[in-house]
Order: structure tokens, then C-alpha cells, then sequence
């Protein structure tokens, strides 16, 4: 009774009723249980795929376990498809696309939240406006300008578009904001620089929503298969959801293994940053609504 | 702490502003607004150039009859008014997308919604043991990429594939999913679902635990039953969270576009085109208009949803 009393006593420390294993007890973790089966089953059978021959993923009856394991399909998706070349540009353009938010948005989020200036309320409403604006409405209106630009497949095209948000600005006035004034204005006051203050105390501070925006992005960008697919027009400047893509609907669309294994290629990244990092990237999500 | 500390001590070389008299002050003044402007330059141009341009020219487009093949000679372009919206809904294409969309927003939202609050509450319901772990696991398909969801959900999907052969285990004999106009709209949504109920249920998490566990307690200690406390306590104090919630899953769902894209392309017999889909299936045609005035109808579905569930929710509270 007493170990019992000790692991639910967080939630009756209250009245401190002492709980019996109750029917209610095992239907609740028989509840979560089969959500965990649901929710990870698609994962389970991706991962196991992967590392089958094809004739053994399309036999039927399937079985979930591989009876023969093998690397063929990570080796063939490395040597023949080119797949190390799309990691390394969806890690490119990833990795730009956060140094941009985290540098632009938080130095504008900066002179937003701790300045005076002409136009700042306008300049804000158009930001809080174009974060209700769903992507689809300027999809091909973009599309039109980057290739007028001459950016179509281009690294460039792939960047530019996504190299500061409208949310990332937000999140980061919004903190900036919530610094107390009397921090930056004793800096002022000892002659300090915009640019020094900036850098000594408003992004030291700053590690929080920082942390939140390079993972939106992070996630953002290594996710982002739409852009890519119209703006990527050779293999060279394909990223992985591109590539995969375009490869499931291909000639190689019945190599089930090879298409698994690439499935794994652009899931476990993201999963492992995810694993590593769960607190931030549930609270940055939460926080937003947005991935 | 330390690094206004730093600021302090090596400030000493210049001597600090003093209050200056209106003239200057006046100068002081737009010198702020050029380095205010300064820090925000890298951010207006790029946001002017990419953001609010794009959406500008998407406006006119929606009121303009532009093909693609005027894109380098846009003096050719006419206005037509509202004739790109007039044909909108004489297209039974369209008509039928808009129906799909609301298909799908009026059976996902309040399927995700009670998944994500029945496990929300069950993962708050004092247990201890693998609480962290369901979470993460929970929120896995969350980050997971559409296009490698799709990979995988296109084989569960096959008429002799997993979830088949689950349902072949209870005696059902499950449809050809992807490939059957009834069937095809069922099966995004539940995969819809398994995405994106991870959000929700952070979010209906963190609105429980600010729920103090006292007032649960005091109700159960006047006599009532747990399903009593949750409908008469938890859900009253949970309304603002799922307005959130609601509000989140509206402008999402309303957009809903990536299922069909990798999934069925629309079909079967355009059973699961969206009207993001149509727009932008009317893009790939090269009719920038309609397909422009398309995205307006859902920017102005997304508006008057979540207006209409501020009232609801409002009007309760």
C-alpha cells in the first residue's frame, strides 16, 4: 500500500487518500498503450521496411519482423540516387534559413520592442497581418517573382523566401519586450551603442525564444517540400523531401525498399534533434501552434 | 546579469548623453529612427520583397484575367473585376473542393480534438510511470515529414496492407482505401489525424495542469462522479485552451492540402481535392487568377471561422 500511495501521490497528495490499484488505473494505461501502438506502429513498420529486401516487403502475408536484415537499400540510396548530395543541400538550405531568422528577426525584433521610430506601428501591423495569411495566397505570386528574379533553381531561390518570418519577428519582439526597460536604458545612459547593447545584453538574454525559433525553422525548412519541388528543377539543387518525392512517383516507385529507406534518411534527423531537444520543441510548437 | 556589467565598466571612455534641449532633441530623435531602421533593414527588405509583395500582387492577380503567358508582359493583362470569383462558383470542380474542405475540417477537428483531450487527460490523471515517454512518442508524427508519412501510409492504405490485415483480424473486410471515392476522404482524415493530434494535446496538456488539482478534489468530496467533475469542473475551466485549440486546428485544416498532394492527388473522381488543391492545380494550369481568387475564398473561410468560434466561445464563457 505504501509504494502505491507513493506513486500516485502527486495527485492525491492533497487529501492524502490512499488509492487502491483500481480497474480505472489499468483501463487508463490500456487507453495510452494502444494510442502508443497507433501513433508508433507507421514509424515501427518505416524503420523495419527498411533494412528488408523488397521481395520480402511486398510478400504477403507480410511480416513485421525482417527475416533477412540488410543495408542493400541505405548502400544503393548513397551510391545510386545521390542521396548524400540532397542531405547536404536540405542541411544547407536548413541551416541558412536559421542563421537568417535568428540574426534579422532578433535585431528587428529588438528596435520593435525597445525603440522609437517612424513607421514602427505600421510596420508591425503589416507583420501581425501577414501572419494570418496562409501560404497558399502568395504561393504563386512567389513562384512568379523568384523566377522573374532569375532565382529558379537555385540555392538562392531555395533561401531567400524563407531567410526571415513574420513569426519569427513576433516571437521575438514579444520576449524583447517583456525585458525590463530600465536594463537597456541604464546601458544607453553609460553611452553604450545600440549595436553593443544589442549584442552584450538583449541577445544574451535571449537564449529562450532563440532556442524556439531555430527549431520552428529548423523543422520549417527540413520539412518544406512544396517551394522546393517547384523551384528545384535538376537533381543538383534537390533537398530530401524533394528527392523522395519525386522518386515515389517515378520509375522507382515500386523499389519499396529503396523508398523506405529513403523515408528513413529524411525522418531520422529530425527525429534524433527532436529526441535530444523534446522540451523545446514541444514548448516552441506549443507556444505557437506552429511547426 | 554580467553582461550589463561589461557594458558599464568598459563605457567609461565616452561620456554619457546628457539631457539635451529641444533642438537637439530633435535631432537625437531621427537619429533613432535611422538606427532603428538600420536594425530592422535586412528584415524590411527581404519581408517587403517576399512577403507583403507577393501578397499584394496576389490581390490584383485575383481581380485580373493573368495566365502564365503574361508574366513577362503584364500590360496585357486585364481587370476583370470579380469574374475570377463569379467563375469560382460556377466550377463544380471548386464546388466540389470547398464541400471536400468542409468535410474534412467538420469530421478532423473534433475528432482531433477529443483524441488529443482524452489523452491530455489521461497522461494528467496522476500517473507516473512513462509519462515523458508517451508524450514524445505522441508527438513523433508531429516533426515527421509529409512526404516520408506518405511513403509509409500509402503501403497501411494497400487492400492487402496493414491496417486491412488489422481489420481482417476482427472479421471486418476492409475497403480498397485510397482508390475508393467513398473511402479516400475517410482515410486522409485519419491520417490527418495521427499528424497532428500531438499539438493539441501539449496544448490541452499545459491548460490542465494550470487547473488546481483542489478544485477536482472539493467536487469529488461533495459526491461527484469523475465524468461529473470532468464535464462540470474541468471542461467549464478548459474552454479558453480550446478556443486555442480550435481556432489553431481551423486555420489548419481549412488549408488542408499536403494529404491530397502525396496521397491521391485529389482523387478518386475528385474526392479529395481541396481548395487549396484546386488553386493549386489552377496554378500548374497556368491560370493565375482563378487560382489566386481561390486562395482569397480560403483566406476569407479562415477569417469568418475563427470570428464565428470567438462568439461561440465567448458567448459560453
Amino acid at each position: 500500500m505504501t509504494t502505491m500511495s507513493a506513486s500516485t501521490g502527486a495527485a492525491t497528495s492533497g487529501i492524502g487518500v490512499l488509492r487502491r490499484i483500481r480497474p480505472a488505473r489499468i483501463m487508463l494505461y490500456g487507453a495510452l498503450v494502444v494510442g502508443l501502438i497507433a501513433t508508433l506502429a507507421p514509424f515501427a513498420w518505416m524503420f523495419l521496411g527498411s533494412v528488408k529486401p523488397t521481395g520480402e516487403i511486398v510478400a504477403y502475408p507480410s511480416s513485421w519482423l525482417p527475416r533477412s536484415p540488410t543495408l542493400d537499400n541505405f548502400e544503393l540510396l548513397l551510391a545510386k540516387q545521390n542521396f548524400g548530395l540532397y542531405f547536404f543541400n536540405s542541411t544547407l538550405v536548413a541551416v541558412t534559413c536559421v542563421m537568417g531568422n535568428l540574426l534579422f528577426c532578433s535585431m528587428a525584433g529588438y528596435a520593435f520592442a525597445k525603440m522609437e521610430f517612424a513607421g514602427k506601428r505600421l510596420l508591425f501591423g503589416l507583420v501581425l497581418t501577414m501572419l494570418i495569411i496562409p501560404g497558399a495566397t502568395t504561393f504563386v505570386p512567389l513562384f512568379v517573382l523568384v523566377s522573374n528574379m532569375g532565382l529558379s533553381n537555385s540555392y538562392l531561390g531555395l533561401i531567400l523566401p524563407f531567410l526571415v518570418t513574420p513569426l519569427g519577428v513576433f516571437l521575438m519582439r514579444q520576449f524583447i519586450h517583456d525585458i525590463p526597460d530600465s536594463l537597456v536604458e541604464a546601458a544607453r545612459l553609460d553611452g553604450a551603442g545600440e549595436t553593443r547593447i544589442f549584442l552584450r545584453v538583449i541577445v544574451p538574454l535571449c537564449r529562450p525564444p532563440l532556442a524556439t525559433l531555430a527549431i520552428l525553422t529548423f523543422l520549417a525548412q527540413w520539412n518544406n517540400f512544396l517551394w522546393p519541388l517547384v523551384i528545384a528543377q535538376t537533381e543538383d539543387h534537390y533537398t530530401l523531401p524533394v528527392a523522395l518525392a519525386l522518386f515515389s512517383v517515378g520509375a522507382n516507385g515500386t523499389n519499396y525498399g529503396l523508398l523506405l529507406a529513403g523515408a528513413v534518411t529524411v525522418v531520422t534527423p529530425i527525429l534524433l534533434l527532436f529526441l535530444f531537444l523534446q522540451r523545446q520543441f514541444v514548448q516552441g510548437i506549443a507556444s505557437t501552434g506552429i511547426k | 546579469m554580467t553582461s550589463v556589467a561589461t557594458v558599464k565598466s568598459s563605457s567609461g571612455r565616452a561620456a554619457g548623453p546628457r539631457r539635451t534641449g529641444p533642438p537637439q532633441a530633435m535631432s537625437a530623435h531621427s537619429r533613432r529612427t535611422l538606427v532603428a531602421w538600420a536594425f530592422c533593414a535586412p528584415f524590411i527588405a527581404l519581408f517587403a520583397t517576399f512577403g507583403l509583395w507577393p501578397v499584394l500582387s496576389s490581390l490584383s492577380m485575383s481581380v485580373t484575367d493573368i495566365t502564365s503567358r503574361d508574366v513577362r508582359a503584364p500590360f496585357s493583362v486585364d481587370f476583370v473585376g470579380l469574374e475570377n470569383y463569379t467563375t469560382l462558383f460556377g466550377d463544380p470542380t471548386f464546388l466540389r473542393a470547398a464541400l471536400n474542405t468542409l468535410y474534412f475540417v467538420v469530421a478532423g477537428i473534433p475528432l482531433t480534438m477529443i483524441i488529443a483531450l482524452g489523452l491530455a487527460v489521461a497522461l494528467n490523471s496522476g500517473i507516473q510511470r512513462a509519462k515523458g515517454l508517451f508524450r514524445v512518442a505522441y508527438f513523433a508524427p508531429v516533426v515527421t515529414s509529409i512526404v516520408a508519412i506518405a511513403v509509409v501510409w500509402r503501403y497501411l492504405y494497400e487492400e492487402d496492407g496493414m491496417i486491412n490485415s488489422a481489420l481482417a483480424v476482427v472479421g471486418i473486410h476492409g475497403p480498397d482505401w485510397l482508390n475508393d471515392p467513398n473511402w479516400s476522404m475517410p482515410a486522409l482524415i485519419l491520417m490527418a489525424v495521427w499528424r497532428h493530434f500531438g499539438i493539441p494535446m501539449v496544448i490541452f496538456l499545459a491548460g490542465l495542469q494550470s487547473i488546481p488539482e483542489e478544485l477536482r478534489e472539493a467536487a469529488r468530496i461533495d459526491g461527484a462522479t469523475r465524468w461529473r467533475t470532468f464535464r462540470s469542473v474541468t471542461l467549464p475551466l478548459l474552454r479558453p485552451v480550446t478556443l486555442v485549440v480550435a481556432v489553431l486546428l481551423s486555420i489548419g485544416y481549412l488549408q488542408f492540402f499536403e494529404e491530397p498532394f502525396v496521397m491521391t492527388s485529389g482523387g478518386p473522381l475528385d474526392s479529395t481535392t481541396s481548395i487549396s488543391y484546386y488553386a493549386y492545380e489552377q496554378f500548374g494550369f497556368g491560370n493565375y487568377g482563378t487560382a489566386s481568387a481561390a486562395s482569397y475564398v480560403l483566406v476569407a473561410a479562415i477569417a469568418l471561422l475563427s470570428l464565428v468560434q470567438f462568439r461561440i466561445f465567448r458567448a459560453k464563457a
